[in-house]
């Protein structure tokens, strides 16, 4: 009878979640057979799978014809991961101390952090436009990374003093005892044992960052310094859409950021289990 | 040389006062024992000593260096800790090592202490494995590998064996012993067991609420207790007590009228100001006697018996339910209600004030 009813159960719980998954990745999927078809394929058949008639490398063709796309690349990568360093490095170190040290302010430092958490940064945008343009730092990589810095910061901050929290104070302690520094107990001692949690912060911070589309507009759109999904919008014209080049250039958008995942996937799974499991 | 002072030490969190003006001397070489139960504070003055915690007040020196500011790695101590505390993504190597890297010891040097010390702790074996791989015996031996590889001037032991199953307690136990002799390090063991206490210190600290109750060798606390709780505290089973109150006064000798009617003579000097004074009477398990000839006679009733094939431990009742335990060598049978008399020579029963002091 039990045995009956949880497999019922899995069942139902694995039906929801196969539909899910199908949903969510349903575009995807288009987007990357399509992205294989002659411009006529796409049209006729938006479902179909690309057919030797239909296989066509032309909107890849396009793309990498294009110079600046490769630009484009590049400036999305560059800014993505200095953006994840800066980010890892000094929230983890921010949240070292708020979850170890006491000092006058602590808790409101945390609270002050925390309502970052809850405010959309994109509220700000005109003082951020006017800020970047003071410190003249328009069109250049520099503006997108500060403020994809400032815009993940806060919740890096929140997820990694809450894992911090967590680790035994006999281990410190024991390090203390040894004659570690404190720099070294954070850099050999947390911030391994912290792994899980950096990899989660990492991957949930690389995506709206990759993703975004309105900073890079408001604040970097020259040629130079565009970012994929500005690099994206040249090819969707106001009277003709290259749909090749879209779906070609969206097909290889995906690629870094699906690396990156899998490096981080197994850290990752751990980090979101970690306190459900113990 | 590491002899370490503790002049009147406090320590308060906030305004909970956990340690009251503990003063206690240990002698370079010493295995000294902090014992008492949970909350009595010795892990904190543990913790004190070590420098994990700031002292309140008083003055802690260590090789005669007065050493209240400094932190715990200029203090020359290591610690072992209840939880082992190794770093669960180092191999057992790199955990031993980890200290003395830091310490910039030069990288044959630091092989050479790290083999020599697995080798002492049977870890050879198990150098490349991670703490989660290894059982817990063999955690708690790389955890004391750890301190050992840095030759501190004192090792500092936090309830080391308390994780420990009964079988293992009792083998480590007689390692950090020998351990003890090979290094003749001070060493300051905490734990609330009265068993490792007796079995490995040479002094024992017995410490209630933040202060100290007696110090002394295991034998001096075992043979004279400073007081009701140290009497109880040290020794198993528990030392019995009978509470009664002093009658009459003569000559090295006083009658007691116990709380369960009888009446017994001690032969002892008691100040003609005791007269009329509530007192307890505490006797050991392994110091009464079933049917002996001594003058000092109670009467009690069975109501378990324990045998253990060496001993048999009776458990009984007084008249007023005050219970007695009897250890007594050998076997014996027993029925439940079983009237017996009880008795124990004069020299092992101990006079305790109404405060818990002895007299």
């Amino acid at each position: 009878m039990f045995k009956a009813k949880s497999t019922l159960g899995a069942t139902a719980v694995h039906t929801v979640l196969i539909s899910y998954t199908i949903l969510a990745l349903w575009p995807i999927f288009l987007i990357i057979i399509n992205s294989f078809k002659t411009r006529k394929a796409i049209f006729r058949e938006p479902m179909g799978f690309p057919s030797i008639d239909t296989f066509s490398l032309i909107g890849f063709e396009k793309v990498i014809a294009k110079s600046n796309f490769l630009i484009c690349f590049y400036n999305s990568i560059v800014v993505t991961v200095v953006t994840l360093v800066v980010v890892l490095l000094i929230g983890a170190m921010a949240a070292w101390a708020l979850s170890e040290y006491k000092f006058r302010g602590n808790t409101l430092l945390s609270l002050y952090l925390a309502i970052g958490i809850m405010v959309p940064i994109r509220l700000g945008s005109v003082s951020i436009l006017q800020l970047i343009v003071d410190l003249n730092l328009t069109n250049t990589l520099t503006a997108l990374v500060l403020v994809y810095t400032a815009q993940s910061l806060p919740l890096a901050i929140f997820i990694l003093s809450e894992f911090m929290r967590q680790i035994p104070n006999d281990l410190k302690e024991a390090a203390r005892c040894d004659g570690v520094s404190e720099y070294i107990i954070f850099f050999r001692i947390i911030l391994p044992l912290t792994r899980p949690a950096i990899a989660t912060v990492g991957v949930f911070s690389m995506v709206p960052i990759w993703n975004d589309l309105w900073f890079p507009l408001i604040l970097a759109p020259s040629t130079k310094t565009q970012t994929i999904t500005l690099g994206i919008q040249q090819f969707i014209g106001q009277y003709v859409t290259d749909w090749n080049a879209v779906l070609a250039s969206l097909t290889m958008a995906i690629v870094p950021v699906l690396i990156i995942y899998l490096i981080l996937s197994k850290q990752l799974i751990r980090g979101i289990t970690a306190g459900a499991v113990k | 040389m590491a002899e370490i002072q503790l002049n009147d030490i406090c320590k308060s969190f906030g305004k909970t006062d956990v340690i009251h003006n503990v003063d206690i001397d240990i002698d370079d070489g010493e295995f000294v024992v902090f014992v008492g139960p949970s909350g009595c504070g010795k892990s904190t003055l543990l913790r004190l000593i070590a420098g994990l915690e700031d002292i309140t007040s008083g003055e802690l020196s260590i090789s005669n260096r007065v050493v209240n500011d400094f932190s715990p790695k200029e203090r020359g101590i290591a610690m072992v800790f209840q939880s082992y505390a190794l770093y669960p993504h180092l191999t057992v190597y790199q955990n031993m090592a980890f200290g003395l890297k830091i310490g910039n010891k030069g990288k044959e040097e630091v092989k050479k202490r790290v083999l020599a010390a697995a080798d002492a702790l049977q870890l050879t074996d198990y150098l490349k494995r991670r703490p989660a791989q290894l059982s817990g015996g063999q955690r708690q031996r790389v955890a004391i590998g750890r301190a050992i590889v840095r030759k501190p001037e004192v090792f500092l032991f936090d309830e080391p064996l308390s994780n420990l199953d009964a079988a293992l307690r009792v083998q480590t136990r007689l390692e950090i012993a020998k351990l003890h002799q090979d290094l003749k390090t001070t060493i300051v063991y905490v734990t609330h067991d009265q068993v490792e206490a007796m079995t490995l210190a040479d002094k024992i600290v017995v410490l209630r609420n933040g202060r100290v109750e007696q110090v002394g060798v295991p034998l001096e606390l075992y043979h004279n207790p400073a007081n009701v709780f140290v009497a109880g505290f040290i020794g198993s089973p528990k030392m019995n007590f009978i509470r009664g109150e002093i009658k009459h006064i003569e000559k090295s000798n006083c009658e007691v009228k116990l709380e369960c009617g009888e009446s017994v003579m001690l032969e002892l000097d008691v100040d003609q100001k005791y007269r009329n004074e509530k007192v307890t009477i505490g006797i050991r398990p392994e110091h009464l006697v079933l049917d002996g000839e001594n003058r000092f006679k109670i009467k009690s009733k069975v109501e378990v018996a324990e045998h253990l094939g060496d001993i048999t431990y009776i458990y009984s009742k007084q008249k007023n339910n005050n219970q007695l335990i009897i250890s007594m060598a050998g076997t014996r049978d027993f029925k439940v209600n079983d009237d017996i008399e009880v008795s124990a020579p004069l020299k092992h029963i101990h006079l305790f004030n109404e405060n818990g002091e002895r007299l």
